[in-house]
């Protein structure tokens, strides 16, 4: 018996939500007294996992899933899990998982609990907490089958070190057919996503037009973030779609979320509100996104965007 | 092509939310009840699919008869027919389950349902079907042409999207970029009054029981009051957010 995770990796690298969700799987494994196996696909160096609670790693090399394709991804990892005996399998909440999460939940006839944001308060019967109604509330849910999948939220539960080496072996699923072949990907290099962004800055229409991100850009640049925006500003076409955050957009769950120009509309809030620190700048003092943010300017953005670029520049001078 | 639309029953966003029974039920009181904005996306694009290419829609809900207002609602807006399985909606897997079976029986070639629904929020129901009728999947869907039996779909991915091909039967996960929110349909006068007509079918659910239980809700704790940083002294705001909140 063991706890079984699945580490995302991009380019041979675990990202972040891996390292996330190791922790968390180490909390359930600590809780039902076991141990924690991850499965990684094309993978380069596995030693990190160590660091995060993890004692063994399936190593799985396959030219074939070069590029993610659900089924066969999880079909491996329910493979892993019935090898393995895994009572508890672990995802994160990135798109990928998301898409595979539901197909691995029927093929290991396990209940599926997503969006969860703490360790289980109780491992018999397993429960756990999640968020519902667009973060609005939290929700405990039991799972009743023998084996559990649980889905972590971004940045909920943190990434814990711990001091210990993984184990590592190569593991050789039976791949499925595809059913879906990727044909194309068109994928921004070089800019830090929406998805995997500790910071956020977002521009909304008090912008006034396309011609002014240069400086939510620049904003961006200085403290690593990426850039996003409220709906009407993709749908005017002054941003890409891929910008566009909010109820019917990308979720955020960043560490800060800077807001410029933006009113703070509910299904703006609604995509967003699970990102930790809120930062809003608005001429109006009565724009609703006051009562989310933590920190406020009541200023007019084209006058304070450029006053906290200097200042920012300054302090990461001094760091 | 035989086309089926899920259609998920929700608050509107604007809603309050709150709960009754010792927090353990969902209070609906004064709360308006829509079609899941990411199910209007697949029903608009389905609309296009019916009169681009000749397909039959038909929609359905898991749900009690309390949800039928919204299969209506589906109906003015142009489907064809109606299904609605006559049980309470649990969790993600019986409602995957019961919709398996409107599957098979009705021999669709492709299922459009939403990415997550803005309730409950869990993404399970397309992927779980998928996987219960052998079908092919995409979710996360911006994109989706059907030829015979190809489909070509985009799907958006995090930091980009990505062009995919597959095979009929599919189920899709299907958001906003299948049609454009300026594309969304309003059911107009004669629209609602063919709606009464059309099929409306109440089907017996299976015995598909729920993998799991609610518990319990709660709702998070109040936020603290906005720290307001003077617009002259912006420096301010930095050292709060290095030193306060510890995000820089
Ligand atoms: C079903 C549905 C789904 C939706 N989904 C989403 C979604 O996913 N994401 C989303 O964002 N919206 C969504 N919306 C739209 C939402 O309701 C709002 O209309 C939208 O968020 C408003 O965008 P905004 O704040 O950029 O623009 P506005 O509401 O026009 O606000 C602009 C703000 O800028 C301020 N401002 C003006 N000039 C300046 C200046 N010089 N400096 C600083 N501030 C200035 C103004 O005071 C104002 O508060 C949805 C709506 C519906 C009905
Ligand atoms: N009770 C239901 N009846 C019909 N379709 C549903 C139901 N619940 C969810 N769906 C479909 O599944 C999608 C994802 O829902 P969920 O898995 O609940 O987040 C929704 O957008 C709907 O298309």
């Amino acid at each position: 018996m063991s706890v079984l995770v699945y580490t995302e990796s991009e380019n041979g690298k675990f990202k972040k939500t891996a390292l996330e969700v190791a922790s968390y799987a180490k909390a359930v494994a600590e809780q039902m007294g076991t141990s924690v196996t991850a499965i990684t696909f094309n993978a380069n160096d596995v030693s990190v996992l160590g660091n995060h609670g993890v004692d063994k790693v399936l190593k799985v090399t396959n030219s074939q899933l070069e590029s993610f394709n659900a089924k066969a991804y999880a079909s491996a990892i329910s493979q892993a899990a019935k090898n393995e005996n895994a009572k508890v399998v672990v995802v994160s909440s990135s798109a990928d998982s998301k898409y595979l999460a539901p197909l691995l939940a029927i093929d290991l006839e396990a209940g599926y609990a997503s969006n969860v944001v703490e360790a289980p308060s109780s491992v018999s019967p397993f429960t756990v907490k999640r968020t519902a109604f667009t973060n609005k509330a939290f929700n405990s849910t039991s799972i009743n089958t023998d084996v559990k999948l649980v889905g972590v939220s971004k940045n909920a539960f943190g990434v814990v070190e711990t001091s210990a080496s993984a184990s590592a072996e190569d593991f050789s699923p039976n791949i499925p057919e595809l059913g879906v072949s990727v044909e194309s990907v068109d994928k921004v290099t070089g800019k830090v996503t929406i998805a995997d962004a500790e910071i956020v800055v977002s521009g909304g229409r008090g912008l006034k037009g396309p011609e002014n991100w240069g400086m939510i850009e620049e904003l961006a640049d200085v403290l690593g973030a990426a850039t996003a925006c409220s709906k009407p500003v993709s749908d005017l076409g002054w941003r890409p779609h891929s910008e566009h955050v909010g109820q019917t957009g990308k979720p955020v769950a960043s560490n800060l979320y800077i807001a410029v120009g933006i009113s703070g509309a509910i299904q703006h809030l609604a995509g967003i509100n699970a990102s930790k620190v809120k930062v809003v700048i608005n001429t109006d003092p009565e724009a609703p996104f006051f009562k989310a943010a933590d920190y406020g300017i009541v200023g007019d953005a084209f006058e304070v965007v450029p006053k906290l670029i200097e200042n920012l520049k300054a302090f990461k001078a001094q760091q | 092509m035989k086309i089926l639309v899920c259609i998920s029953h929700v608050p509107d966003t604007t809603s309050k939310i709150n709960f009754t029974e010792n927090d353990t039920k969902f209070d609906t009181n004064g709360v308006q009840f829509v079609i899941n904005p990411n199910d209007e996306f697949g029903l608009t694009r389905a609309m296009w699919f019916k009169e681009k290419q000749g397909a039959n829609v038909t929609v359905v809900n898991v749900g009690g008869a309390e949800t039928e207002p919204t299969l209506r609602k589906a109906l003015a807006i142009g489907a064809d027919s109606a299904i609605r399985v006559n049980t309470t909606a649990k969790d993600g897997f019986q409602v995957a389950k019961e919709l398996a079976k409107v599957v098979q029986d009705g021999g669709y070639d492709l299922v459009i349902a939403g990415r997550e629904s803005i309730d409950y929020n869990g993404g399970m129901v397309p992927g779980m079907l998928a996987g219960l009728t052998n079908a092919n999947f995409v979710n996360n869907c911006i994109s989706l042409e059907v030829d015979g039996n190809n489909a070509k779909a985009v799907r958006e991915i995090d930091g980009g999207k990505e062009t995919v091909s597959t095979n009929l039967p599919l189920v899709i996960g299907g958001q906003k970029g299948l049609v454009e929110e300026s594309d969304l349909r309003i059911p107009n006068m004669r629209g609602i009054m063919m709606a009464r007509q059309k099929p409306l079918q109440v089907v017996d659910p299976t015995d598909a029981q729920a993998e799991t239980d609610s518990v319990k809700f709660e709702k998070p704790a109040p936020k603290g009051a906005v720290k307001l940083v003077d617009a002259d002294n912006v420096q301010e705001l930095v050292n709060l957010l290095h030193n306060e909140a510890k995000v820089i």
